[in-house]
């Protein structure tokens, strides 16, 4: 898969690509998202989190212009979120659904005219060569689309998504069903796009992916949780830690870290093993490993705690499970 | 708000490819005509040339306007609900697509291959009459009246049905349901075609 630059955004702008402020839906009495915002800026990889039913579709559908929200504003691609706006919204964004939903009978190049059209491309066959060679497929150009594999599918449908050039592209899933090499030349593909402007808009339940790929994370479930960058969350959830290790357990404890300035608590992991709450790892290590060895400890490993994003997806959760039990 | 013809072209394009690729969607518009049509010619076959001044007061190829009223009443109720549940609505209402250029394209796409269907068994039914029949038998048949009666219906009535077969489909999650509620509703739309006969007769006062 190339990387080769598709859309022609306008390049960073000041405004955002999307506003959304206290934005909801219901459906009757049941809350499908609730009182939602953030901003986004142009050519931000933006990846938005949450479990199943935490409203992450209901959310892309409702600034896709699919469903009116209940209550709250939006401006998507600087046009306001209104009934009216709804043809333009949609001339400047693309939103590949989780689900294809291709033409099974029609040539990969039949389904891309009728949306070429759809979106009145200019020079479509133009568009269609590159938005298949993006994503390359331009070997399958006239293969019917029932006879591609899930993976291939999932291509012609992101293929279809970059057609119309979009300023802000919605993912849902996009490497869902995907091989590890295909799903590879996706996050290619999104960081490229990321790189030449386009707005992403990526909602995926593969923390790994959203780690790797997104600028910001979101993590949705009903109500927004949190939003920021992966690293910010992880200091903002998790405090940084050392993990220590020794061959035999220390004699005392309290006295090796009680008296280090950078170490700001600590209790003990295992037999021989030891968890110190620091606020600058790089400062702590080394005092603590001077302290160790001054006091005879034959020490097996120091190490830094790394919370990785799935840490932080699962800690919200795990909160807003607990409350909902209580 | 103006509707763009490249867009209805579309929607038109891509459902014509789609008929084309799909063998069931094909044979439910030719069966329809196929059975309105072999039966009576059989009998029109084997009718006397005595039977001749009967059949000159009946209007009896107008029954043939069934085929316009039933045909794009089961294409046009697959249109919506056949998107729906392929999972192909969502992507297309995704695209700038007005809501009326998508359903004007889908209509068109109804109608124009019913209209054809149509028009192409009225010829070769009046064509078989020509050249199969007693000559006092097509001559008693073949009436200038009843002709342009049935040029001028079979639009409307197709106009009609796929009007109602669309609003149908824009209603219903299953395309079963749908269409047997489309045959349904073509059903007075038939029963209006019996009514067009004698109203022609009392429009042409030398006729009866």
């Amino acid at each position: 898969m190339t990387s080769e630059k598709v859309a022609a955004p306008d390049g960073k702008r000041a405004a955002p690509a999307l506003s959304v402020h206290s934005l909801s839906k219901r459906f009757g009495d049941r809350v499908a998202f609730e009182d939602v915002s953030f901003e986004i800026g142009y050519g931000e990889v933006f990846g938005f989190l949450g479990p199943n039913g935490a409203g992450k579709t209901t959310t892309v559908r409702a600034l896709g212009t699919l469903i009116a929200p209940t209550s709250g504003s939006a401006t998507v691609a600087g046009i306001p979120l209104t009934p009216e706006n709804g043809v333009e919204v949609r001339r400047r964004i693309s939103i590949m659904p989780e689900s294809p939903g291709l033409y099974l009978r029609l040539s990969v190049t039949e389904n891309l005219e009728c949306f070429a059209d759809l979106y009145e491309a200019p020079d479509p066959d133009d568009r269609i060569d590159r938005a298949l060679r993006a994503v390359s497929l331009a070997d399958r150009a006239h293969d019917a689309c029932g006879t591609l594999s899930k993976g291939l599918r999932q291509r012609v449908a992101l293929a279809r998504a970059l057609l119309s050039d979009p300023e802000v592209l919605f993912l849902d899933e996009p490497t869902s069903g995907l091989d590890p090499v295909a799903a590879r030349g996706v996050h290619e593909l999104i960081a490229a796009l990321g790189r030449s402007g386009v707005t992403i808009f990526l909602t995926t339940h593969r923390l790994e992916e959203a780690e790797r790929l997104c600028d910001r994370v979101a993590i949705l479930n009903r109500t927004l949780r949190t939003i920021g960058r992966p690293d910010e969350l992880r200091e903002q959830l998790f405090a940084k830690t050392l993990t220590v290790r020794t061959l035999v357990p220390l004699p005392d404890p309290g006295r090796v870290f009680g008296g280090l300035p950078t170490v700001d608590g600590w209790h003990q992991d295992g037999p021989a093993g030891y968890v110190l709450a620091v606020s600058e790892s790089a400062a702590a290590a080394p005092a603590v490993t001077r302290a160790l060895v001054a006091a005879g400890a034959d020490v097996l490993s120091i190490s830094e705690s790394h919370h990785s994003l799935e840490d932080v997806y699962l800690e919200l959760i795990d909160e807003d499970e607990e409350a909902g039990r209580r | 708000m103006s509707v763009s013809r490249r867009r209805v072209r579309a929607i038109f394009r891509k459902e014509l490819r789609e008929y084309r690729r799909n063998g069931s969607i094909v044979s439910a518009m030719a069966i329809i005509p196929l059975i309105f049509v072999i039966q009576p010619l059989i009998d029109v076959f084997a009718l006397p040339a005595s039977a001749a001044s009967a059949l000159r007061h009946e209007d009896s190829l107008l029954y043939m306007l069934g085929i316009p009223a039933v045909v794009p009443a089961v294409v046009a109720a697959y249109s919506v609900v056949g998107e729906r549940q392929q999972g192909t609505l969502e992507p297309l209402l995704t695209t700038p697509v007005r809501r009326e250029e998508f359903l004007l394209g889908k209509a068109l796409a109804s109608l124009v291959p019913s209209l054809a269907i149509s028009y192409a068994v009225y010829a070769f039914v009046l064509a078989c009459v020509e050249l199969f029949a007693h000559p006092a038998v097509a001559s008693a048949l073949l009436r200038g009246p009843e002709l342009l009666a049935q040029l001028l219906f079979t639009p409307l009535l197709a106009g009609w049905s796929i009007w109602v077969g669309i609003a149908i489909s824009t209603r219903s999650s299953d395309v079963r349901v749908a269409q047997q509620l489309g045959m349904l509703a073509s059903l007075p739309s038939v029963a209006v075609t019996s009514l067009i006969g004698p109203a022609l007769g009392s429009a042409s006062p030398g006729a009866r």
